[in-house]
């Protein structure tokens, strides 16, 4: 483990990740700008699964063996380290799933599967309002359609300003009695934005609704605290944040999981089954059925220790400043257009931009050609693309790794797609 | 860094990106489909107007409205100029040769005889990621033929 003072030196970080040493062709070095889509993983990762796999690995909460004990200890330690890193006042306040994608799914079903003994604010029905935004990932967007479709409940949605933040002037008259939930993002993905949650949250408890957090894009990159957040829901995407696929996390406040209904039912998560009925566990058990991901889990929480030994402060600072460097040296070239807010605290490292209209697959492709590897597309967020008239953007995200001469080569390298493409117009 | 890249974005790609032939929507149509490539949020509409029946079936006009990347904006234009003016059939190995080479990495050449202008598209073939792109108003015509012939019979 690191210590929790390690110095921010950036070419030792970079030591620790082993794939930015690889080209992609002989004469062209590979630099990674897609931590966004998925972030690379540090040694220490890598070593904490392999040793898991190598000495502890077995199914965990089953079985009377040693090596059962070994995995499931292995296992409930991750989920202590994770929920120290969300700054959770309990672990049984961690669900392990397996992505962010069905952690925000899995709210939106139990919120649908209650019955009449199910707390009344942890039901969602006829008559009821969702309220999500417009620059919602599809994964915080797409669940709250469902669960409006299922329940007969109204989706709304706080609309965009034109300066890429949210348009919070008609909160009032969209939070309101029949307000059950408010989901959003914590950090857009597309425009770096990050919401002032405070005021959200405010609002949303003054007429008693739910607030579920989108933290995918923020836990990885500025100290995340749910205590201080004051939200009731959160999750979190392992591999955004240094740590393996195939693991996502939900935090909820325990109050709430424990009178919630399972989503996804089956094996571990049950508390006596008959052939008729079954009774569930508590929390977190009753949200984890079926063999959860293990050596994930451990992989996650390696990510959280270095991450934490980096310093969650320090690492939101050298990702303003990169961002600022980006951002400064993209509005120079023609033709650019920034989609995202202006450099400052609530912005945060995703540089997603136009240039002049050409396509984003043609301007990542010339990039990439370069050896800059970029997202380009709707990032999975069609519907604040077409509020600003787009198709899709080309996005450029930051990393712990990420270095000043990278950012540069890649402002010089979206100059030279511009002459690539020539005339553009 | 260029040397592959301009494989891709052959002369004749950025020309027939920048000058599509028979863009636009037209009538009268047989057929209209509209194709989306979800990952990237492309969208073609396509239409297709058939005469005649059988084996002398004719594909009198194709029109469309493409929104994409320069692969696919040129794919639809070249694909249209090809098809107008020929039999359904005589079209058939002409795409089946496209869509074959375009799906070889690489490994097969092109028959310029045969695909005309479609071998300047082949260059995609060796990014996997952009086959899909020069593919898309391949299958909005092969749904588009699907649909026309439905409502003929």
């Amino acid at each position: 483990m690191n210590s929790p003072s390690r110095a921010f030196d950036i070419q030792a970080i970079r030591a620790d990740f082993p794939i930015l040493e690889r080209m992609l062709d002989p004469e062209t070095p590979m630099i990674y700008l897609d931590g966004g889509a998925t972030s690379q993983r540090p040694r220490q990762v890598l070593d904490a699964e392999v040793a898991f796999l190598t000495r502890d690995n077995a199914a965990v909460k089953r079985g009377a063996h040693r090596m059962a004990s070994a995995a499931t200890d292995a296992y409930e330690q991750a989920r202590e380290t994770v929920a120290a890193f969300v700054g959770a006042p309990s672990p049984d306040e961690v669900v392990f799933t397996k992505n962010a994608t069905e952690a925000l799914n899995l709210v939106a079903y139990s919120l649908g599967n209650g019955d009449p003994s199910t707390p009344p604010a942890l039901r969602v029905g006829e008559g009821d309002e969702i309220l999500v935004t417009e620059m919602e990932h599809h994964a915080n967007l797409v669940p709250w359609q469902e669960l409006a479709r299922r329940t007969g409940a109204t989706l709304r949605w706080i609309p965009m300003a034109d300066d890429f933040t949210l348009d919070l002037s008609d909160l009032d008259a969209l939070i309101g009695a029949r307000t059950k939930v408010v989901a959003f993002t914590h950090q857009s993905n597309v425009l770096g934005t990050i919401n002032p949650v405070d005021r959200l949250v405010e609002a949303a408890r003054a007429v008693g609704a739910l607030t579920v957090l989108d933290a995918a894009q923020s836990a990885p990159h500025m100290p995340f605290d749910v205590a201080a957040l004051g939200v009731d829901f959160a999750v979190l995407s392992g591999h955004k944040m240094l740590g393996p696929t195939g693991i996502g996390v939900l935090w909820g406040r325990y109050e709430h999981l424990a009178a919630m209904p399972p989503f996804l039912t089956g094996g571990s998560m049950i508390e006596v089954v008959h052939l008729d009925h079954s009774t569930y566990a508590e929390p977190p058990a009753r949200f984890e059925a079926g063999t959860p991901p293990i050596s994930q889990a451990v992989g996650l929480a390696a990510a959280c220790d270095y991450l934490t030994a980096l310093g969650m402060e320090t690492i939101a600072e050298h990702e303003r400043a990169l961002t600022d460097q980006a951002v400064r040296g993209l509005s120079e070239i023609d033709g650019v257009r920034i989609i995202g807010p202006s450099v400052g605290p609530h912005r945060a490292g995703a540089v997603s931009f136009d240039l002049a209209g050409r396509h984003p697959h043609d301007v990542g492709q010339v990039l990439d050609s370069l050896g800059i590897e970029v997202r380009v597309g709707h990032h999975c967020a069609w519907p604040l693309h077409r509020r600003f008239g787009l198709h899709g953007t080309t996005r450029a995200s930051f990393s712990v790794h990420t270095t000043a001469d990278e950012v540069e080569a890649f402002v010089a390298g979206v100059a030279r797609t511009t002459d690539f493409f020539g005339g553009l117009s | 860094m260029t040397v592959g890249l301009n494989s891709l974005y052959t002369e004749l790609v950025m020309e027939h990106d920048k000058r599509p032939l028979h863009a636009g929507l037209r009538e009268p149509f047989t057929a209209e489909v509209h194709h989306v490539n979800p990952t990237c949020g492309d969208e073609i509409t396509l239409r297709l107007q058939l005469t005649g029946s059988g084996a002398t079936q004719q594909i009198e006009d194709v029109s469309y409205d493409a929104i994409g990347c320069a692969m696919s904006r040129a794919a639809a234009s070249i694909m249209a100029d090809l098809l107008i003016g020929r039999s359904v059939a005589e079209i058939e190995p002409v795409r089946e040769h496209f869509e074959a080479a375009m799906g070889s990495r690489g490994r097969l050449e092109g028959d310029e005889d045969l695909i005309g202008d479609g071998v300047a598209l082949l260059g995609a073939a060796k990014f996997p990621a952009r086959v899909k792109c020069v593919l898309m108003p391949w299958k909005a015509y092969q749904a588009a033929l699907v649909e026309s012939q439905a409502l003929r019979s």
